[in-house]
């Protein structure tokens, strides 16, 4: 009876979001307040719809319902309860319930606060947003539903991938959806603006505030994902450049240049097509990243199983919604012409200049997970590894940590850029002061290493410097931006650190022998077996001492799972604040317990990790600006006010 | 008029990428030279998806075989169906499913419907094996001798012509 419900609500959210696209716009058209008014009721009715159905799934999982065959599936007797829950979006069809779920949240959350946009805006912009829902419950309903039966019913499920059985995997979808679902909604008010031929500074300032925490969500998404790949697949990396991941960092790179533009575009009348252009770029990499993903067009380590139906209906999603979004750019684009000049000499110049390279970075790394699509056309393999998007990104994010400063030290509208750089000079005699200080620390450092240890104290100096000086450091827009900078800057030194100074070993153990790395003395007692509710384990036993004294002792684990006769490594770490140490078993060598073991030591890994969460504390300190508070107080005044003189 | 060439310019890219997105689902019907050629074949242990063991790849030495990648869910895997039956069919060697990222029900519907003609059927539900003999899509097949060295590589269906000119001069020159 449940699927059948869950079924039933799945068919009443897809006619509500029908209902949503079609009522407000026509009403927009035909300047008709009562159809205009349904758009926020059916917004939080289509809410509480989606809502229900994806509780219905997580239940059929919590009773263990195999009739169900997307339960059977991922889902066995012995699987742990937790485990159970979050198998509801552990496979496709479930997440992609949770994306329909969350885009309806959004909905929901922007039908709510929008007191500051005029009727006919957010009738427009919920109408676009519903149409986004429409195309994707539309895709659970006839590519991928979660409450199909099977008949004979199986006595026990498959169980759940054990990739997925962990804490980060867990979490790492819904914030990825949170972030991608999060910018719909600065795509849905380029759309709405395009259609009807006009933006202003309220509008975009309404809508920064949703993409900021749109990018919140995507980083701690991508910084999860990042830390699951490091401690659950067992070779020590924390970022692949897989296809799978630069899905996520794509519209993460086109994000940030959108939050960069729209602090100038709610400021002055500027930069207005290029703000909308970015909008409908930032989704629209959403959706393709899903495709690249769901569709198995590219081979990547960690993809899903491949249907050409479902890779087929995300496309024409995509050619829908972006290319019917792109098509309105064309034809509407000059109209929101913008009419304040810029000078040279100001803000705004080094803001575009900050687009302009996430912008190209964005691009850089499509072309690369695209290249060997683009090359097999013409009947050529070739593949695009780690060396080329390494190499690439350094090259953009030179110029990226070098103006860096130099933006948040010009003021806006006009300034005096020799000033400035005049002003930056202390901070750059700071900075490489402490970078010879380091260069000795840690000598010998090679010419990456330098640039992008010296980039990030450049930033860290000039951007506290600034801090102290800025008259308004008090405010919540300024802490925010100097809190995400020194994101980047720690970002910037400690991945360069863990890049470059890191050591790799894999070593034959004996029971019993003592290797040393990196001045650590490994200590290997031995394997012995370990029964765990749905997996048995080898485990080890490695024992790191520190000149005789004893740090800790590490029990990394192979794992292997029955039901999906499949075997998971699960590395043991010692995190610490300077450096992560890091054992992971290979394979058992010889008869008398002799293992492969893999030894790194990773410096500051974790401070990279601090970097991005600093980065998007930024975005979220910058949401409780008093000036945009009190801005957005006075439009809804204002809007108030015009809806009492038509009443 | 001007104007609208230059907001055409999105418009346009995003247009070329949509049509190299569908030319490139499915299928990758190229000859690839693949460096695992001349190279023994990389190391593996997987489960079977008739019987509750697993095998490895010295299982296989002692004769020629052939690495067919499928899966279920793969079209052009129907339309190489018939090929790999007449192949295996011939007893000129054997033939080595390899069940790449599929529902154990999906890929045992398949072969109950079409018929299975493969000797042994290895199950890579994850997919590192497949990635490990760098397999682009499915199907992918692999000629492999008796020492365990690759031979030849073909991306894209068996088809009567490829097997014929291709996996069978090669597997006469192994005898």
């Amino acid at each position: 009876m449940l699927p059948e419900i869950g079924q039933f609500l799945l068919v009443l959210a897809l006619l509500l979001a029908t209902a949503l696209t079609v009522l407000p716009m026509l009403g927009y058209a035909r300047n008709n307040e009562t159809l205009m008014q349904t758009a926020r009721p059916l917004s939080h009715v289509l809410f509480i719809t989606t809502m229900a159905s994806f509780v219905i799934l997580v239940v059929l999982f919590v009773q263990q319902d195999f009739s169900v065959r997307y339960v059977a599936e991922n889902s066995s007797l012995e699987l742990p309860l937790r485990y159970r829950i979050t198998a509801a979006w552990g496979a496709h069809e479930g997440s992609i319930l949770m994306w329909v779920t969350v885009q309806a949240l959004w909905i929901a959350a922007v039908a709510k606060f929008s007191r500051s946009l005029s009727l006919d805006q957010i009738a427009r912009v919920l109408s676009v947003l519903g149409f986004i829902a429409l195309g994707f419950v539309a895709f659970v309903l006839f590519a991928s539903n979660p409450f199909e039966t099977i008949f004979p019913v199986p006595l026990d499920g498959r169980d759940l991938n054990p990739l997925l059985q962990d804490f980060g995997m867990i979490m790492h979808p819904p914030l990825l959806y949170f972030g991608y679902v999060g910018l719909s909604v600065a795509f849905a008010l380029s759309v709405a603006a395009l259609i009807g031929g006009e933006i202003n500074e309220q509008w975009i300032r309404w809508s920064r505030r949703w993409t900021n925490i749109a990018w919140a969500f995507l980083t701690m998404g991508i910084i999860l994902g990042s830390w699951w790949a490091y401690y659950e697949l067992g070779w020590g990396g924390w970022w692949f450049w897989d296809p799978v991941e630069n899905a996520s960092f794509l519209p993460w790179l086109a994000g940030t240049a959108l939050i960069h533009v729209q602090a100038v575009s709610e400021r002055k009348n500027a930069f207005r097509g290029w703000t909308v252009l970015l909008a409908i770029i930032a989704f629209s990499l959403c959706i393709l990243g899903t495709f690249l993903v769901r569709s198995g067009s590219i081979t990547s380590v960690h993809s899903f199983a491949a249907d050409p139906f479902r890779g087929i209906f995300i496309l024409v999603l995509l050619a829908i919604y972006s290319g019917g979004a792109l098509t309105l750019y064309t034809f509407r684009a000059n109209q929101l012409k913008s009419r304040d000049t810029i000078n040279l000499n100001s803000r705004e110049t080094l803001m575009l200049a900050n687009s302009l390279i996430f912008i190209t970075a964005t691009f850089t790394v499509l072309l690369g997970t695209l290249f060997p699509m683009i090359f097999e056309a013409v009947g050529k393999k070739i593949s695009v590894g780690a060396p080329y998007f390494g190499l690439m990104f350094f090259v953009l994010m030179i110029p990226m940590a070098v103006l860096l400063p130099l933006g948040s030290q010009l003021k806006w509208h006009r300034d005096d850029v020799m000033l400035a750089i005049k002003q930056l000079v202390p901070y750059l005699l700071i900075t490489t002061v402490l970078a010879v200080i380091v260069w000795f620390l840690f000598k010998p450092l090679n010419m990456r290493a330098i640039a992008g240890i010296y980039g990030g104290l450049w930033v860290f100096t000039a951007t506290v410097g600034q801090w102290f000086k800025h008259p308004a450091r008090g405010s919540a827009g300024v802490i925010g931006m100097s809190v995400a900078h020194i994101g980047v800057a720690v970002f910037l030194f400690s991945m360069s650190m863990t890049e470059h100074k890191d050591t790799e070993k894999d070593i034959l153990m004996q029971p019993g022998s003592t290797h040393q790395v990196a001045g650590y003395d490994f200590t290997f007692t031995g394997v012995d077996r370990v029964q765990q509710e749905n997996y048995q384990a080898q485990q080890g036993h490695v024992e790191v001492r520190r000149e005789g004294r004893l740090i800790t002792t590490l029990n990394p684990q192979k794992r292997f799972y029955p039901k999906q006769q499949m075997p998971m490594t699960e590395a043991a770490i010692y995190a610490g604040w300077t450096k992560d140490i890091y054992v992971s078993l290979g394979e058992a060598v010889n008869k008398e317990g002799g293992w492969a073991v893999r030894i790194y030591i990773k410096p500051l890994i974790r401070w990279m990790w601090f970097g991005g969460i600093l980065m998007l504390s930024g975005a979220i300190i910058a949401l409780f600006s008093t000036r945009i508070k009190r801005q957005e107080d006075k439009q809804r005044d204002r809007v108030m006010e015009q809806q009492l003189k038509l009443s | 008029m001007k104007k609208i060439v230059i907001t055409l310019i999105p418009l346009a890219l995003f247009f070329g990428l949509v049509t190299l997105l569908f030319l490139n689902m499915g299928y990758h019907n190229e000859h690839v030279p693949s460096p695992l050629i001349g190279k023994s074949v990389p190391s593996f242990e997987l489960p079977l998806l008739y019987e509750d063991k697993t095998m490895t790849e010295q299982d296989f030495i002692g004769e020629p075989w052939l690495l067919n990648v499928w899966g279920s869910w793969c079209p052009n895997c129907l339309y190489e169906h018939p090929v790999v039956t007449d192949l295996a069919q011939s007893g000129k060697l054997k033939v080595v499913g390899l069940n790449w990222k599929d529902e154990f029900s999906d890929a045992d519907n398949w072969l109950k419907r079409l018929g299975n003609p493969y000797d042994v059927i290895l199950v890579d539900y994850v997919g590192n094996t497949a990635i490990d003999f760098g397999v682009y899509g499915a199907p992918e097949s692999f000629l492999i001798d008796a020492n365990g060295i690759i031979v030849h590589k073909i991306v894209g269906e068996l088809t009567p012509e490829n097997v014929a000119n291709e996996i069978l001069p090669k597997l006469a020159q192994l005898q």
